[in-house]
């Protein structure tokens, strides 16, 4: 009976992980696809810039405050945490230089990365869901405009151009905020604060974060686009749309971040 | 509202269909269909849920791909036609959808800009106003310029739908269900409005419904797509005249007798 059981499941088992496989390898098809119509139609006029401003203003204003207490935050916790073990050692004038290294290389990119996918992934991917399930986005393509470049190209530009923006806003909000913290422990003066910052760090440093601020933010706007874009069966697929965004996008700039840091070390 | 088909040209057909199929996987929706739609005529397409109705307006208006067949526009075969020359070529055909599709973040008056804007960018600001002034009027909304859709009643969103479409001065117009879910006043006011618009502007249409009612005052002939072909093309009464079992039904439905 065991035997018998077993040799239905396992079929069945292979089917599902055929079918896995198969829609994945169909999903990255497609999302190349996307691309490559995005590349093909961002060049060819006409030029959406109205759009395009107003696309980054949404995506800044949308995440400027949440942005904004977590880089502050991160500033404080990151440094607060780091005090005791570079105490042990009784080097904590090394404090700055820490701070700044791990904040402008990896944490201020990273943590806008994130709470952009969370903040503006979801409400892209939201909003053009919403748009495709009550055929608006038809409504376009029939009036004679392109939905594509008017919907897409500008909110994957947007999102490309603000998402670096903000990371050096967060950096420098996190780099205030362990300015705080290190004041209130050491009693460092700002400029010599500002000083031990800037020391450690050299043009790699800011290329490697502007790099990987650029690629965080197409890949949040293509990935929401594409995911509201193409989304389908109703309001279900709105919520889907929305929640594919924000897990894609997060898994992507993970997985980006380490790629990038390895290139960069070699750079190094 | 009594028609008058008088303005009806039976010698200038703006769409021609032949032998159009359309299949989802194994589900063959749309097996040969042959359809003329001629200049200033109203033609109503009757059919139960499902049989294809919506798939025929968005192949005519290259929303969708056919399998086989041809679709004639203006002169125009839309199943080989270049992107530029498909938007192009839309901006003579007027589609009012189903659920109005009105864009949700624009107000009303932005919603009737917008395909005039990005279709004509050297208008000058005067010259937009005085466009969506005389769609507004045109549909007898000019107070809801500055609303929200969302501040609209159903009937209102169906006819801002409607007016976005005229701004571009459409001369073809395809309705998709232009009274389902409205009340029986509403649907009277929205019939009354797609006979205004085909006298006024001089379109040609082609009307989806399973509003009897509508058929009855909008339509100049009825077709009804019965398995993925138009069974039965006629006026009203000459289509209802049967005793074909598939055609009944809708009569006595919609007219309880």
């Amino acid at each position: 009976m065991d035997s018998q059981t077993n040799t239905t499941i396992r079929p069945r088992r292979f089917k599902s992980i055929k079918r896995t496989l198969n829609d994945f390898f169909l999903s990255i098809y497609n999302i190349y696809l996307f691309v490559a119509r995005f590349f093909k139609e961002v060049f060819l006029p006409p030029y959406e810039w109205n759009e395009v401003v107003k696309q980054c203003y949404q995506v800044g204003v949308r995440s400027f405050t949440l942005i904004t207490v977590t880089g502050f935050i991160v500033g404080v916790i990151f440094t607060k945490q780091s005090r005791p073990s570079l105490a042990e050692f009784g080097a904590t004038s090394w404090l700055p230089s820490l701070v700044s290294i791990a904040i402008m290389r990896a944490l201020a990119p990273l943590v806008t990365a994130l709470i952009a996918a969370g903040k503006v992934g979801s409400s892209i991917g939201a909003e053009l869901g919403s748009m495709r399930v009550t055929e608006q986005i038809d409504a376009m393509e029939v009036s004679g405009t392109k939905p594509f470049k008017f919907l897409v190209c500008t909110r994957v530009i947007a999102t490309t151009i603000a998402i670096p923006l903000l990371a050096t806003y967060v950096g420098f909000i996190a780099l205030l905020g362990g300015f705080l913290n290190v004041y209130q422990g050491e009693g460092t003066s700002f400029s010599t604060y500002m000083q031990q910052v800037f020391e450690p760090l050299s043009f790699i440093d800011f290329e490697a974060s502007l790099v990987k601020s650029i690629v965080f933010g197409f890949t949040i706007g293509v990935v929401s686009c594409y995911q509201g874009y193409y989304s389908t069966k109703g309001t279900e697929g709105v919520g889907k749309a929305a929640n594919g965004s924000v897990v894609t996008a997060m898994f992507l700039v993970f997985i980006e971040e380490i790629i990038i840091v390895q290139i960069a070390g070699w750079f190094r | 509202m009594k028609k008058i088909k008088g303005h009806i040209d039976y010698n200038d057909e703006v769409i021609r269909i032949r032998g159009l199929k359309k299949s989802f996987g194994d589900l063959h929706i749309l097996r040969g269909v042959d359809l003329d739609l001629y200049q200033g005529e109203n033609l109503v397409v009757l059919g139960r849920s499902g049989m294809g109705k919506s798939v025929l307006i968005k192949i005519i208006s290259g929303l969708l791909k056919a399998d086989n067949g041809s679709v004639e526009v203006l002169g125009h075969n839309v199943m080989n036609i270049s992107d530029k020359e498909l938007q192009e070529l839309r901006l003579d055909i007027g589609f009012s959808f189903q659920n109005s599709a009105l864009y949700d973040s624009m107000t009303v008056r932005k919603n009737l800009e917008f395909p005039l804007v990005r279709n004509q960018r050297n208008l000058t600001r005067a010259e937009i106003n005085q466009a969506v002034e005389r769609v507004l009027d045109a549909v007898g909304l000019s107070q809801t310029i500055n609303q929200m859709p969302s501040e609209l009643s159903g009937g209102q969103r169906k006819r801002i739908g409607i007016a976005r479409t005229l701004i571009l001065r459409p001369r073809i117009m395809l309705y998709d269900e232009p009274t389902a879910g409205l009340d029986p006043i509403t649907c009277i006011e929205i019939n009354e409005l797609i006979n205004e618009v085909q006298e006024r502007f001089k379109t040609s249409s082609i009307i989806i419904t399973h509003d009897m009612t509508c058929a009855k005052s909008t339509g100049d002939r009825i077709a009804i797509l019965l398995d993925g072909q138009f069974e039965r093309q006629g006026s009203f009464d000459e289509v209802f005249d049967t005793d074909d079992e598939r055609v009944k039904p809708f009569f006595d439905y919609n007219f309880i007798q």
